[in-house]
């Protein structure tokens, strides 16, 4: 096996100017790779940090989130034709919750 | 068209849908039920709405939802109705929202009774909702009048983005008189800023919230700026032997036609009398007032409620000519001999010259364009 | 870093389309919402908008917004919006939905709007299975105004306003919206969802799409309530507030669907094209120039008239009846006229009565306070109006006997048994035209043929106009013979 099968299936990215540090998203992850990070931001929230691995791209973190942009969930696609396909059919559903 | 004998309350629907009309709502209550019952069988033909809401509470709030969609609607009530619809009515004003709403004005207070007064006047006419807001009021005094000013209140209301009453009476509601109506349908156009579920209108948004306390204070200017412009625009009266008229009667609605016949008999008897009806309550036609006050001596006021236009009228005169006034209530008409003993009186009081010559009429009617 | 197979990822789960990128509506902050960190609303929110993105019903949405927190809907969601009066949602999706009824149109309402201040509301717009889909938010408290008792809120909580908890004895019990609702034969769906931990939230993400696609397929009405977290007011923070849900509000509010009939339910059609403008006037039963019935001049009174009549008798006499065909063979022969039947305080113990004028010149009052012709079908009537005849006018009485305390010598009187009159000549029911024949020799000027029109208009049964007519003639005849010497 190479790098690349050890990489990510999912990404996450959190708008620390969107978040308001409630949590939801930590408790709510099922590989736990949220935490509310050190730092305060700009409005004084502790904000959700991704950890950098481990998103397997479920979207439960994102359900749970009251903010509507503040946490996107990306999956990782094979190629570009794969990509440009799921663009093209929109979101890809609801996020499982067999993991919870 | 042919003349059509009518009752009142049946010539506010059909002119309403003439008018563009296609949504009534509303509750039953005495004596303005039959205009609910008249909206139930043509509203559906003409292809509009109707409903029979569960409150007026919800009456109201549905003209609101039929107004935000661009529908020309309509409702009809009385006294306690209109009560409850003050909150709606307010949050018309406050969104800008125009509806036209009869007030077919019973007695009160309270539960009062069935009969006519004109005990509305403060609530519609001051407008008894929250806010910073007027209703434009209309006030027909014949079958005629029932129909004209329907079709009046949609363009009033349309041109004003406000609600618009139509204060009238049981007996106005009742009665039956002859009545022409305009031989061709308008169609009601649908606003630009309505919300009605399109593309185009999807950036539309109908609310009277404005949280910014700057908002709210540029808001309330801007709807004061309409008001303004309506007071310049819109006041009408009738002015009925009133040029040179040394006694000026006021009334309106039912009361107008009993101050004209009293003014026949007067003037019969050589007293200079003559009346002013204010058609529009808000806004008020001052300036009718204050040219009939050049020679008017005294002015008499005739109420069917404790003297809740006479307010109005003192207002405009501002002192500048004593004010008399008349009023029964509880349903009891102020009958012709009454308010004629009281002519009498004040012609001897006021020491009125008898009239040598017939005064001439003008400016009869300022309804000809309506 | 970089991979020849996990070359690019692509965004599953992101703003959804029908939210606005930025709030400009919004005075400040305009990149975040205004709810708390935490509030269930902000997720109720995004579901919501989620099931419009999925639909593809954006542009025909029209979401209306409730009093509460959740009162800037039109903040976030790019639709069409409306800002209702606390409570009065469901009044508003109801007149919207009904003029536009290719709108989608959504309520979105919390728990005091909706359960308290709107329960009258939200009860007769599910029970008229007005074709809505509405969003219940209930977190069991009045957050907006800062933590006030709810009907919703749970026994013992405690508000501001139950500071030693809710009791049953002085504030009720929590009430049960959904299971309500569902006793009533209107809505199609409800279902009571939470928010308390992630499997819940997926079935309120299922549950609200299915909310609004029923109304896409035109099935009726579909309520969705939603178990919501406020930590705020709750002073828990989000996570607990959270489990509160799950742990605690599920315990009162069950969760589940109270009502189904998506598979019964018959999809609505949209009505039918509106008549044309040109139909209005016909629709509305107004009379046009070429109709045979407008009147002709042979009908035009043949001499000035000016009467103030007043008609009185008990209900059930056709009091109103003589008026109104008075009347319109008034309007027939081209005079002016009004007609104005007792109302208010004369209306009493089930007398009835009415004022009539004809004149040639416009009439001032409708009312006759002093007619020049009474019309009295009974005695009370009589002695109830007949000091109020004008002199030299004319009292036209249903009975035998004129009272001789009633008599006048300034007015002319007829008195005579018209109902028996008439009962001779069918039915007694006809004494009202046997009195207007006589009343019409008295104001004798009006054309025999308007008054023919008039009753055509106004009585359309044949055998009853033939009486009728009978009956008119037979009131003239009467008259003369008794005036013959006059
Ligand atoms: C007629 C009227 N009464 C009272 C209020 C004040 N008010 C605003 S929001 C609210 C309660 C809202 O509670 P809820 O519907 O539960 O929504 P939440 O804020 O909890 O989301 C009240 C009482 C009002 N705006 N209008």
């Amino acid at each position: 096996m190479t790098d690349a099968v050890k990489r990510d299936r999912g990404l996450l990215k959190i708008d620390d100017q969107e978040c308001k540090g409630c949590g939801l998203c930590v408790e709510a992850c099922p590989p736990r790779v949220i935490a509310l990070g050190e730092h305060l931001n700009h409005y004084g929230y502790r904000t959700a940090v991704y950890a950098g691995t481990g998103c397997t791209g479920c979207g439960i973190c994102f359900m749970a989130c009251p903010e509507p942009g503040a946490i996107t969930v990306m999956r990782a696609v094979a190629n570009r034709a794969a990509a440009a396909a799921i663009m093209s059919t929109g979101q890809e559903g609801s996020p499982s919750c067999a993991s919870n | 068209m042919r003349k059509q004998l009518m009752k009142g309350n049946e010539a506010i629907v059909k002119s309403a849908i003439l008018a563009g009309c296609r949504a009534f709502y509303g509750y039953p209550i005495t004596p303005a039920s039959e205009i609910a019952e008249a909206a139930a069988e043509y509203m559906p033909r003409a292809g509009g709405v109707f409903l029979q809401a569960e409150s007026e509470v919800a009456a109201v709030n549905m003209l609101y939802g039929g107004a935000s969609a661009g529908v020309r609607c309509m409702t009809a009530s009385s006294g306690p109705g209109i009560s409850l619809m003050q909150e709606g009515i307010s949050y018309m004003a406050g969104a800008e929202l125009p509806c036209v709403i009869a007030d077919i004005t019973r007695g009160g207070p309270g539960l009062g009774n069935i009969a006519a007064e004109q005990s509305d006047y403060h609530q519609v006419v001051k407008g008894g909702g929250h806010g910073n807001y007027r209703t434009i009021v209309l006030a027909p005094h014949s079958v005629q009048e029932m129909a004209d000013l329907t079709a009046l209140a949609f363009e009033l209301a349309d041109r004003y983005r406000n609600p618009v009453v139509l204060l009238a009476d049981g007996f106005i509601g009742q009665m039956m008189e002859p009545v022409e109506f305009p031989e061709q349908a308008i169609e009601g156009q649908t606003p630009d800023w309505a919300v009605t579920g399109t593309a185009a209108s999807r950036p539309n948004l109908i609310t009277s919230l404005f949280m910014d306390v700057d908002d709210l204070e540029a808001h309330v200017r801007h709807l004061e700026q309409k008001y303004r412009c309506a007071e310049h625009l819109e006041a009408r009266a009738e002015e009925w032997q009133a040029e040179g008229a040394e006694i000026v009667l006021v009334g309106y609605g039912i009361v107008g036609r009993i101050l004209k016949a009293v003014t026949a008999e007067a003037r019969a008897e050589g007293i200079n009398v003559g009346v002013l009806r204010p058609i529009t309550l808000y806004p008020f036609p001052v300036s009718h007032f204050k040219r009939l006050a050049l020679r008017a001596r005294v002015f008499v006021v005739v109420e069917m409620s404790n003297g809740q236009m006479l307010e109005d009228v003192r207002l405009a005169l501002d002192g500048t000519r004593p004010v008399e006034f008349f009023s029964r209530t509880g349903g009891n008409v102020p009958s012709h001999e009454q308010v004629l003993d009281l002519v009498r009186n004040l012609a001897k009081r006021y020491s009125i010259a008898p009239i040598t010559e017939p005064a001439i009429n003008i400016d009869e009617e300022r309804m000809a364009n309506v | 870093m970089s991979s020849e197979q996990f070359s690019e990822y692509t965004v599953v789960h992101g703003r959804a389309k029908s939210f606005y990128e930025r709030y400009d509506r919004k005075p400040e902050l305009q990149h975040q919402t205004h709810f708390c960190p935490g509030c269930g609303h902000g997720i109720v929110h995004k579901l919501l908008a989620r099931a419009i993105d999925e639909l593809g019903i954006q542009d025909r949405t029209i979401l209306v917004g409730p009093v509460g927190c959740s009162v800037f809907t039109y903040y976030y969601f790019d639709v069409g919006n409306v800002q209702a009066a606390h409570g009065r949602c469901p009044a508003v999706a109801t007149a919207m939905k009904r003029s536009r009824p290719a709108g989608i149109v959504i309520g979105y309402q919390g728990d005091g709007d909706l359960s308290a201040i709107g329960s009258a509301e939200i009860l007769h717009a599910a029970n008229r299975g007005e074709n809505i889909t509405i969003i219940f938010v209930n977190n069991a408290i009045y957050s907006m105004t800062g933590g006030q008792a709810a009907p919703t809120t749970l026994l013992g909580q405690t508000s501001t306003t139950t500071p030693e908890g809710r009791s049953a004895t002085t504030e009720g019990y929590p009430l049960h919206v959904s299971e309500l609702l569902a006793t009533l034969q209107g809505p199609v769906y409800i279902e009571r969802v939470g928010l308390g931990d992630n499997k819940q939230i997926a079935q309120a993400n299922r549950a609200i799409h299915r909310a609004v696609e029923n109304q896409v397929k035109g099935l009726g009405f579909s309520l969705i309530e939603v178990l919501s977290p406020c930590p705020t007011i709750w002073k828990m923070s989000a996570v607990d507030s959270q489990h509160w849900v799950r742990d605690v509000m599920e315990k009162t509010y069950p969760l589940g669907v109270f009502c189904d009939r998506t598979k019964e339910a018959q999809p609505r059609r949209l009505p039918p094209e509106p008549p044309s403008l040109e139909a209005i006037p016909a629709i509305l039963d107004i009379v046009n120039d070429d109709s045979a019935e407008a009147s002709s001049a042979a009908n035009k009174a043949t001499k000035p008239i000016d009467l103030h009549v007043r008609v009185a008798g008990f209900g059930g006499q056709g009091v109103l009846l003589l008026g109104e065909v008075l009347a319109e063979a008034g309007l027939e022969a081209g005079l002016e006229v009004s007609w104005l039947p007792s109302y208010g305080p004369e209306m009493r113990s089930g007398t009835s009565n009415c004022h009539v004028r004809l004149s040639d010149e416009t009439i001032d009052s409708p009312l006759v306070t002093a007619p020049n012709i009474l019309v009295a079908m009974n005695e009370p009537s009589l002695r109830k109006f007949d000091k109020s005849v004008r002199p030299g006018g004319w009292i036209i009485y249903n009975g035998e006997t004129f009272p001789t305390d009633c008599v006048r010598n300034d007015v002319h009187v007829l008195a005579l048994p018209f109902t028996q009159i008439a009962h001779e000549l069918g039915s007694a029911r006809a004494g009202n035209m046997v009195m207007l024949g006589a009343l019409l020799e008295v104001a004798n000027g009006l054309p025999q043929s308007s008054i023919d029109a008039a009753l055509r208009r106004l009585v359309r049964n044949t055998k009853w106009f033939e009486l009728d007519e009978l009956a008119l003639s037979r009131g003239r005849e009467l008259f003369r013979e008794s005036f013959q010497e006059v």
